[in-house]
């Protein structure tokens, strides 16, 4: 029970276009994610898919059911916003509480159910505190508890780790996850940050400006993306462009590598150029190459490499890990 | 600005700022001394500050004199009743301006305020004439549903520069969780905003205790509450200072020791949220 | 930011106060404007005729008009002026560290929660009184003639009751916008060598614009329709002197008993204030909104 299909949905504010028609079916299950960068009408969906906004043409369903114009008590959804909406007058036991006592469950299951979300997310300690007296990531959980509690179809997720510092941020990565395989529910999960993507997704949704340019699984879209975009936007550090003065027989006009695929070596590359800033991270080292006749290139090498600022070296690639993409931005199969 | 002033500026600074608000605040604490003096040591030309005979005798002769505890309870009427009719009204206005913003909220709101610019003397006649022949003429609610509209326009605005502050998505949140219309107004948001609808309700009762327009025009003996008992020692002149101070006294000390006790609260409210 | 049925549901929640609003405003107004073409006398009931804009003529071409006109501003602007020069300087004097500040704020508040015949009568009789008041025995302590305030200058002294009541509104909004000033500004001035003076025109009287914008607003809604300090007070006189648009009106319309000059005063008496309306909005429509 969590399967959501979106039909040909709009949406327009006055005379702003901000998603296109757009169709995508989230399995019942699954942990879908939706990336992109910010303005691209990620959470304006996710508002649609809660009923916080209207849809402006086209439909959701959700299980089977047209649900377009259902308001969000309705949904049997549960979500998870950014600043993460706690009730600031209430204990974190009433926050939980909150979505059960407005389905009129019993006390004493109630009070069964918040036992239970507080063991699952170490929240024992603090369930007679105000939010205002915990820290991120406790009021985090606790948003996480209060969406768990009424056992929704699906949980929508708007950038729910984005206020966190970056070591909480990967602990809370992978709390969700394990939540996700234990309650087995869809989760629909919005971010702008493509690394959260690649590790918590079965699938990934990339939007740019209103539509969505490509849905697939982490390594599909690191492997095939369909054009530069999504080439651009998913793996880390960025993939290489390099545009081409003159396009090749097949009709490209750049070429795109990823700083793990290249090649150093002593003599003799596709490319020749001077070491720039050199990052060692320890387990591995950037070089920021300057290519003539290029603009530079990121080069990811291992954690002991030597080269330093000035360096002269020669770079490589296998072929079938160069993407070819044309003028229009779409990527070209390889032949 | 005082960063870090140094002893001999902090001792000037607080000289010149009591003395400024003793000057300040001289008249209600004179008015109180005189209360408890007699009439001849009331007008003496040489007052004494504190070494008089102290008596209670006027506020004996003031309740002697007239009805005080019932302009007394007709001020809290009026004043409390149409500050709680008004925010029955304006908390559903509010919340709609603060929560369901459209393109013309900032208008409504702007003509809201407008309205209180009208000046009472537009209005006066029909509004006499009406209370006249509706029977309303020095009458409680009469002057309940006067007070409640020229106020309203203030309570919406102080609810929503209030509902403002509060995140949308908190709302939403309760939306999510399968909360009513009915249930996020009076679980969710109206304990939220607590604070904020104390204050303004505070205010309210300060303005409407204090308004000696309406109350003077529309009221006679049975409704006065006490703007107009006072305004009625305006008469006789002289020789009346203890009993006039006694009088005053009582009707402001409720609203003076209200007001004290909330004026952190009140500031914020009454510049409709321009300053923070 | 929101959907279909809950904008349906915030237009209705704003029904009854758009409603009430709109019948207080247009009602009345109506009526008034009605009343003030027609001849109409309380004292002579039912024998109301149209008589086009001669209640106007009357009206307007009144000295007392103009006087009282003029007293209007002048008592408005003389109080504006008043409390927030005074305002300013005493938010300053409380933004500084001294002792007792609490106590400080109480007594400068209290004012603003005496109702306006409490003072206006204490000032007349205890204070003002050329005989038994308290400045009539100090003139005669120090060896000078008591003066009548009432008679010599009735509308400064009706300026004086009334910025005593609006001087705490004042002085309270503008230390709590000068207290919102980010200290690092000042410091900053500090280290760039600007002087107190610098410090006041450059830094802090900017930041108070809102405030002051948001004071002016406020006490012009009040000033606009004083009444009940120049009814226990002086009843408008001697002459004309100490009346103001709202009180002239009141006589015309309640003393005198005439339903028509007094609607022509109050339609007067909209248009003037529609005119500051105006003239307020745009101040603060660009010193609110940002
Ligand atoms: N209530 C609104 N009114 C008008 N425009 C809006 C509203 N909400 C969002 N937008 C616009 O829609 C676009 C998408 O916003 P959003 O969905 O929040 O982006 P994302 O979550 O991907 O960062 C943005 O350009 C934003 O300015
Ligand atoms: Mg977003």
């Amino acid at each position: 029970m969590g399967s959501i299909t979106l039909k040909q949905v709009t949406k327009s504010f006055d005379e702003v276009n901000v998603i296109k028609p757009l169709d995508l079916e989230i399995r019942d299950g699954e942990f879908i994610v939706f990336v992109g960068p910010s303005g691209c009408g990620k959470s304006t969906l996710l508002r649609m898919i809660a009923g916080l906004e209207d849809t402006t043409s086209g439909n959701i369903e959700i299980d089977g059911q047209d649900a377009t114009s259902t308001p969000p008590a309705k949904r049997g959804l549960a979500m998870v916003f950014q600043s993460y909406a706690l009730y600031p007058h209430m204990s974190v036991r009433n926050n939980i509480a909150f979505p059960l006592k407005r389905a009129k469950v019993p006390p004493a299951e109630i009070e069964e159910k918040i036992a239970s979300a507080a063991r699952i997310l170490n929240l024992g300690d603090y369930l007679d505190r105000k939010p205002g007296q915990l820290s991120g990531g406790q009021r985090q959980r606790v948003a996480i508890g209060r969406a768990i509690v009424r056992q929704p179809s699906a949980f929508l997720f708007d950038e729910p780790l984005s206020n966190l510092d970056a070591s909480l941020r990967v602990n809370m990565r992978l709390e969700i996850s394990e939540l996700h395989k234990s309650l087995k529910t869809t989760m629909i999960y919005v971010t702008h940050d493509q690394v959260e993507a690649m590790t918590m997704a079965d699938r990934i949704a990339v939007f740019n400006a209103g539509v969505i340019e490509q849905v697939g699984t982490p390594l599909e879209l690191y492997q095939y993306p369909v054009n530069r975009f999504v080439a651009g936007f998913i793996g880390s550090p960025k993939m290489n462009f390099i545009e081409l003065d003159t396009p090749q027989e097949d009709g490209a006009t750049c070429l795109g590598v990823r700083p793990e695929h290249i090649e150093i070596t002593e003599s003799g590359g596709l490319w020749q150029g001077k070491v720039g800033v050199v990052e060692h991270l320890g387990s591995e080292t950037f070089l920021h190459v300057q290519v003539e006749g290029a603009d530079t290139l990121t080069v990811k090498a291992n954690g002991d490499c030597a080269l330093r600022y000035g360096d002269d070296v020669y770079l490589g690639a296998q072929p079938n890990k160069i993407l070819r993409f044309d003028s229009q931005g779409q990527t070209i199969a390889n032949g | 600005m005082a960063i870090q002033s140094s002893n001999k500026s902090k001792i000037i600074y607080t000289l010149l700022a009591w003395s400024i608000s003793a000057a300040i605040f001289f008249p209600i604490f004179w008015t109180l001394l005189t209360s408890f003096k007699t009439e001849a040591e009331a007008i003496s030309a040489s007052p004494s500050l504190f070494m008089f005979d102290w008596t209670l005798e006027n506020y004996q002769d003031v309740l002697a004199r007239s009805p005080y505890f019932e302009h007394f309870w007709n001020s809290v009427v009026i004043s409390l009743g149409s500050s709680l009719i008004g925010l029955l009204i304006a908390i559903p206005a509010a919340w709609s301006m603060a929560f369901v913003q459209t393109k013309r909220t900032k208008n409504l709101l702007m003509w809201m305020l407008s309205t209180k610019m009208l000046p009472p003397v537009g209005v006066l006649i029909p509004i006499y004439l009406l209370f006249r022949d509706f029977d309303l003429l020095d009458t409680k609610l009469g002057l309940v549903i006067v007070m409640t509209l020229i106020n309203l326009p203030i309570m919406v605005w102080m609810l929503y520069t209030y509902f403002r502050e509060i995140p949308n998505e908190i709302l939403e949140a309760s939306r999510m969780d399968g909360a009513s219309i009915k249930a996020e107004i009076f679980h969710v948001l109206l304990p939220i905003a607590l604070p904020g609808i104390a204050s303004t309700l505070l205010l309210n009762v300060i303005l409407a205790w204090n308004e000696a327009f309406w109350t003077l025009i529309l009221t006679a003996a049975n409704a006065a509450p006490l703007t107009a008992f006072i305004a009625s020692y305006s008469s006789p002149e002289g020789l009346f200072y203890a009993k006039l101070s006694a009088a005053s006294a009582m009707a402001i000390a409720p609203i003076l020791i209200l007001g004290w006790f909330s004026q952190k609260q009140l500031v914020r409210g009454l510049t409709f949220g321009a300053v923070k | 930011m929101a959907t279909t049925h809950s904008r349906t549901l915030a237009q209705f929640m704003l029904f009854p106060s758009v409603v009430l609003l709109l019948a207080w405003m247009i009602v009345p107004l109506c009526m008034t404007l009605y009343f003030s073409f027609l001849d109409y006398n309380l004292l002579s009931p039912g024998t109301e005729e149209f008589i086009g804009f001669l209640n106007y003529e009357f009206f307007l071409t009144d000295p007392a008009f103009f006087e009282s006109f003029f007293n209007t501003l002048v008592l408005v602007g003389g109080v504006l002026l008043i409390t927030i020069c005074g305002g300013i300087g005493l938010a300053i004097l409380l933004d500084q560290a001294i002792w007792g500040r609490n106590y400080v704020r109480i007594m400068v508040l209290a004012p603003f929660f005496v109702m306006p015949t409490v003072s206006a009568l204490v000032w007349k009789n205890m204070l003002m009184n050329p005989v038994n008041g308290l400045f009539a025995h100090f003139a005669t302590f120090i060896g000078i003639e008591p003066i009548d305030f009432f008679s010599q200058a009735p509308l400064l002294s009706i300026i004086i009751i009334v910025s005593w009541q609006w001087l705490p509104f004042a002085a309270l909004i503008l230390l709590t916008a000068i207290q919102s000033l980010d200290r690092e500004q000042l410091e900053a001035a500090d280290l760039d060598g600007a002087g107190p003076f610098s410090k006041f025109f450059y830094i802090v009287l900017p930041h108070l614009s809102r405030a002051v914008t948001a004071v002016i607003l406020i006490e012009t809604i009040f000033l606009l329709s004083i009444f009940a300090e120049i009814l226990v007070t002086t009843s408008g006189g001697p002459g004309y002197e100490s009346t103001n648009i709202t009180y002239l009106i009141y006589t015309q319309s309640l003393l005198q008993f005439d339903v028509g000059g007094g609607s022509a005063g109050g339609i007067i008496a909209v248009i003037i204030a529609n005119i500051v309306a105006i003239f307020l909005m745009r101040l603060i429509g660009k010193n609110l909104e940002g």
